[in-house]
């Protein structure tokens, strides 16, 4: 009862409004259009008639909800998987570097958390860096790696993941950098009173003390991942993926397709969120986490 | 009626103490802060001997649990010198010399209490079997036997303190040192575990240095009671206690356990514990 009051009702309510002003904005920015095509026809149509066939454009400017969810459904259960209009095809293809690349920054955000943490010098010099390049917008960067990557030889699936990886290891970085100076100064003077060496204080205290903060962050980096992914589609002429269906539907003036890569990105996403969040919670459970 | 109190020996018995576990000579501690120094210990001289079980008490502030940490070497000296077992307070560290109990139990939320037991066991290299025996014998010695499985939030905060005591007891160091262990814990709990601590204490006669702020509690444990005092952090007088080993909770009615808590209160008032 109480799930229904504080979650689904407010959700719900929020999403009916969501699809209420949604239609509203499809007969607004469609009818310049459809006024235009009845006029050259000769055409007058009552409001309700005009209303419904903003709705039905073959290349509206913006499609109705209805719209987005037939063609999201046919192109997502209607087609065989390895058709090159299946979704799950698409889909697949950007989830599979996003995978690579969201393991590959992982590692990479661990291992430079842990030289920040152990290390004075990369303490006072890397962070900077890592910082600056987030800033560096990533679709002029994506093209450089790949076409840097293709001059040695290396094509294919690494550098989509690489472009993930770029994106994906700056929040793992940051998030267990936090984590491996979270220990307590009590539990670190413990250790010392054992005289316990670096690497065991790392592996027993520090390690298992991130490991919440590796999940939070891991979150934030799956989502930038996927993002990596598909903006690695876009400039390398891909064929195959989210990116790629989303340059050929705009290429095409085929919004309808657009928009449900979009929703079918953006189902990837919670996906992917969710899946870590899983594990994450398993993991701690496993580590005598109080349950919630 | 009289009560029989030997006079305070002044900076107690330095020569006298038999087995020295503990010796400060002239040490001295200055803290540089943004306010400038701060003198956290001066001119301690003390000799602790095998076995004693000695209470430090005094106001917030003035040292005592900067001394023990100083005989933990969790803190340097700025002067003077402090021995653990003979050797620098550093080498006996080295030596996994002594085992210490924080405020809090600081347990590790992750391990079990069996685990956290055995913490300092794998830091120091015991083999399985040996980890195994030393848990069941520590956990029993501290009335835990049974919740090895449970992790520490599972556990009231007494019995998480007892845990962090065993986890000091476990690798066998002869040197107990205790920074107001069981200041966070209610007054009943409190006096259950001063009457087990005691008990411990009695049958693995071990050297305890115990840091309180409480006078009752000082008394109560100690074979002797170091009364210190703030600005600078110092030792002003050091009683020798004359109540027997064997020491009942209602002991602490009896006249000459008032007696000596009376002595802790006017070392504290000499000392000018009691003015702002």
């Amino acid at each position: 009862m109480d799930r229904l009051r504080d979650k689904i009702v407010p959700v719900t309510t929020l999403l009916v409004i969501l699809v209420v002003a949604w239609y509203a904005f499809a007969v607004l920015l469609n009818s310049p259009f459809q006024r235009d095509l009845d006029r050259r026809a000769g055409e007058t149509p009552g409001t309700v008639e005009f209303i419904g066939k903003t709705l039905t454009q073959t290349k509206p400017t913006l499609p109705s909800p209805d719209q987005v969810a037939t063609n999201f459904f046919e192109n997502t259960f209607l087609r065989k998987i390895t058709s090159n209009r299946s979704l799950i095809y698409h889909s697949w293809v950007t989830l599979s570097s996003t995978l690579l690349g969201f393991a590959f920054g992982t590692v990479l955000g661990i291992v430079i958390a842990v030289g920040i943490v152990h290390v004075t010098t990369l303490d006072r010099s890397l962070m900077p860096w890592i910082i600056a390049s987030q800033t560096i917008p990533i679709l002029a960067v994506a093209p450089m790696i790949i076409v840097v990557l293709a001059a040695v030889g290396i094509t294919g699936l690494i550098p989509k993941a690489l472009i993930s990886t770029y994106l994906s290891f700056f929040p793992v970085a940051v998030g267990m950098v936090k984590g491996l100076r979270s220990p307590e100064l009590m539990h670190l003077d413990l250790m010392h009173t054992y005289n316990a060496s670096r690497s065991q204080t790392f592996w027993k205290l520090r390690m298992p003390a991130s490991v919440p903060f590796l999940f939070t962050s891991m979150k934030v980096a799956v989502a930038a991942s996927l993002v990596g992914a598909i903006v690695g589609e876009l400039p390398t002429g891909a064929v195959a993926g989210i990116g790629a269906k989303l340059l050929a539907a705009a290429y095409y003036s085929q919004s309808i397709d657009m928009w449900s890569a979009l929703v079918a990105g953006s189902v990837v996403a919670a996906l992917l969120v969710v899946a870590v969040g899983i594990v994450g919670r398993f993991v701690e459970r496993s580590m005598g986490g109080r349950p919630a | 009626m009289s009560i029989m109190i030997p006079e305070p020996k002044q900076v107690a018995g330095m020569s006298e103490v038999k087995n020295p576990v503990i010796e400060a000579r002239k040490l001295g501690l200055t803290f540089q802060t943004n306010d400038g120094p701060v003198q956290a210990l001066a001119n301690v001289d003390l000799t602790i001997g095998k076995g004693e079980f000695v209470s430090f008490i005094g106001p917030s502030g003035c040292g005592k649990t900067t001394l023990l940490r100083v005989i933990a070497d969790l803190e340097k000296p700025t002067s003077g010198s402090m021995l653990v077992n003979g050797m620098t307070a550093e080498k006996a560290r080295e030596a996994r010399a002594y085992g210490y109990v924080f405020q809090a139990a600081a347990l590790f939320p992750w391990r079990t209490i069996s685990g956290n037991v055995a913490l300092p066991l794998e830091i120091m290299g015991v083999s399985k079997a040996e980890q195994a025996e030393r848990i069941k014998r520590t956990l029993d010695l501290v009335n835990l036997s049974g919740f090895e499985k449970k992790y520490p939030w599972q556990l009231s905060g007494g019995m998480q303190q007892r845990a962090s005591i065993a986890r000091a007891l476990a690798f066998d160091a002869d040197l107990l040192l205790m920074d107001e262990p069981f200041g966070a814990l209610d007054e009943i709990v409190r006096d259950h575990l001063n009457e087990q601590l005691l008990e411990l204490w009695a049958r693995t006669e071990k050297t305890i240095c115990f840091v309180t702020h409480s006078i009752p509690e000082a008394v109560y444990l100690s074979t002797r009671i170091v009364v210190m005092s703030p600005r600078p952090g110092r030792v002003t007088d050091v009683i020798e206690s004359t109540l027997p080993k064997e020491r009942p909770l209602d002991i602490r009615e009896t006249p000459e356990f008032l007696a000596i808590a009376a002595r802790v209160r006017d070392g504290l008032r000499a000392g000018h514990s009691y003015e702002d």
